[in-house]
């Protein structure tokens, strides 16, 4: 196997290499990497209690000062803590309710492409359902029948926002499917399985990995949307710092640092994963590719 | 050579016949209509022998040839391999791939771009679980005359020339030891200087390798150059078959006429009139009378059939080695 082996060395150099030259890529990747790395090590610095009000010993309201980098809330805690406390639940909602929906989409968007006659049909019309179920709302309900958990709020921002990746992974398989190599695939014997995970997914995974990106940034956005309006894991996250802020009128109160600062780490972190979405695409599109490269 | 006698079973090749179509028919539905692509056809590729299907576009020759790759299921008739009928069941089919191949008209379309040359040439062994992958990747691409094997591995089907893609899929089709190699416009979509090759390559691999084949082309000249026999399609039935030199220097069949007339080197050309034909309403009687041209000329009428050629069936030619032809007029007139 050692041909396979150099072969797949040689790809991953290649890919490296092309990945750094995507400079807006790899500025999208620190971001995400330093952001990711902040989140797990949060732990060895600091615990919960950071997001305890009774603890809380600061002024109340504070603006930006040496002791507290990024001012106070109104219980007196510091935002600088807090945010950083709060990625956790935040990343971890963004990446795992992403990857549901991901996963839900992926397989159904390529069954209904690759499979024709009823169970297309049977497929089309779930997401179709599922499609003019108003997201939103549908995760509000979900998220109070099931109870405040970390779980129920993947789940409910999971369920409800798979059927546009399967609509969009359908419509590439069927793109996909048409092309002459799926033919020549067949005519070696391949089967189902063989045509849909060495043809259909390396294919459509490009798109999958941009609307993963972009799916991970909504489902953050989602999350703060929701525990905005109320309904959040009962834990310190991006979304529930935003609806404190509402709350105690940090706007009327001339705290821009209340919303300001977990506003931008939620369009800091949207942004990287766009930027790192595009970059992906361009270097495992092997047409975009340079000849020669 | 009495080929009168010939029922639909039997052949009168003096090769062992490996690939048959009996009476086949495959039918679709299309807009509303039933579209006859296949209707009726007796084909037989023999032994170590290089059969080309000749016909224009829309006549049926692909569904044809997906029909005996099994990738079309016959609405009726069967495809008889090694004198067994091919059976449709997963595994059968999965069996059957690794007798018969098939080499696409785009080579640039046949690879997937995500794939290495290696890749592209293991897929077959790897899906039949052959063992010692690498050897038997080398050896294709060698044999298909990418040579040597290593400087072509890591490459993507985008670095390299037509010629080289089609040979790569050659070699992927080569890598399962096929006995019959169905192509379907192999060279259509290549320059000049590279069609030679690639049919010298054919030719090389049924010397050395005894491998079959059938070639569907629109082109003539490649039937000459590379074919033992012809057998010359329109709307779904073959209407004209026999030896190469025989059909091309001395067709019989006005259709076949009507296509070698407008060769170059041809001295009068005959250009067809009437509409071009439709699957969906194969007309009665012959299946050509509408745009025939010794009908038109009222040649027919001479020889008195041109009332059966408007009215009356033609049988469906068997499948036999000698020439012969779907034809009242070149019946009649011998």
């Amino acid at each position: 196997m050692s041909v396979a082996s150099a072969r797949r060395r040689q790809a991953l150099s290649r890919f490296w290499k092309d990945f750094g030259r995507q400079r807006t890529g790899v500025v999208g990747l620190a971001i995400l990497v330093g952001a990711a790395v902040l989140a797990v090590i949060a732990p060895l610095f600091i615990d919960e209690s950071v997001t305890n009000v009774v603890t809380a010993g600061g002024p109340k309201m504070a603006p930006p000062s040496l002791d507290y980098p990024f001012g106070t809330d109104e219980s007196g805690r510091s935002i600088l803590l807090m945010v950083w406390w709060g990625s956790r639940t935040s990343l971890l909602i963004g990446f795992l309710a992403a990857l549901v929906s991901m996963l839900i989409g992926t397989v159904l968007g390529i069954a209904a492409g690759h499979f024709r006659g009823w169970i297309s049909a049977v497929i089309l019309r779930v997401t179709d359902w599922f499609l003019v179920l108003p997201s939103l709302v549908t995760a509000l309900v979900l998220a109070a029948i099931m109870g405040g958990s970390t779980f129920t709020i993947i789940m409910a921002i999971g369920v409800t926002t798979w059927p546009s990746t399967a609509r969009l992974i359908r419509a590439q398989t069927l793109a996909v499917e048409a092309r002459p190599y799926i033919e020549r695939s067949k005519a070696l014997g391949a089967g189902h399985w063989h045509v849909t995970t060495r043809h259909v997914l390396p294919n459509v995974a490009p798109l999958l990995l941009a609307s993963t990106t972009l799916e991970v940034a909504s489902a953050i956005v989602t999350e703060s949307t929701l525990a905005f309006l109320g309904v959040s894991a009962n834990k310190t996250s991006w979304g529930t710092m935003l609806r404190g802020s509402y709350d105690w009128g940090a706007a009327t109160a001339g705290a821009w640092w209340y919303i300001l600062i977990p506003g931008l780490c939620i369009v800091a972190v949207v942004m990287a994963f766009t930027l790192c979405g595009r970059a992906l695409e361009a270097v495992l599109n092997p047409r975009l590719r340079k000849a020669g490269a | 050579m009495t080929e009168t006698e010939a029922p639909a079973e039997t052949v009168a090749t003096d090769r062992r016949t490996l690939l048959e179509a009996r009476d086949l028919r495959v039918e679709f539905a299309s807009r509303g209509r039933r579209a006859r692509a296949v209707d009726g056809v007796n084909l037989a590729v023999g032994e170590g022998e290089i059969v080309a299907l000749v016909g224009e576009s829309g006549c049926g020759k692909t569904t044809l040839a997906r029909t005996l790759l099994g990738l079309e299921r016959p609405t009726a008739g069967t495809v008889h391999f090694d004198g067994e009928p091919l059976k449709y069941g997963s595994k059968a089919l999965k069996n059957y791939r690794k007798q018969v191949q098939l080499v696409l008209q785009d080579p640039t379309g046949s690879l997937n771009p995500r794939h290495t040359v290696y890749e592209a040439v293991a897929e077959g062994p790897r899906i039949h679980g052959l063992p010692d992958e690498e050897e038997i990747v080398n050896s294709a691409l060698s044999r298909a005359g990418l040579r040597p094997p290593e400087r072509f591995l890591l490459r993507y089907p985008h670095e390299l020339s037509g010629g080289q893609r089609q040979r790569v899929v050659i070699a992927g089709a080569l890598a399962l030891n096929p006995k019959v190699l169905i192509a379907d416009e192999p060279v259509a979509s290549l320059d000049a200087s590279v069609r030679g090759e690639i049919l010298a390559l054919m030719l090389k691999l049924r010397d050395e390798l005894g491998l079959s084949a059938l070639v569907v082309t629109h082109d003539l000249g490649l039937a000459w150059n590379i074919a033992d026999r012809v057998a010359v399609m329109y709307l779904g039935r073959i209407v004209e078959s026999g030896p190469v030199e025989q059909v091309l220097t001395a067709p019989r069949h006005p259709y076949t006429q009507a296509l070698l007339s407008v060769l170059p080197e041809s001295p009068e050309r005959v250009v067809l009139t009437g509409e071009p034909p439709d699957p969906t309403r194969i007309p009665g009687g012959c299946r050509f009378h509408a745009r025939c041209q010794v009908l038109a000329s009222g040649k027919a009428a001479e020889a008195g059939v041109d009332a059966r050629c408007r009215g009356e069936l033609l049988d469906i030619l068997p499948a036999s080695a000698g020439a012969q032809a779907a034809c009242y007029y070149a019946d009649a007139t011998g």
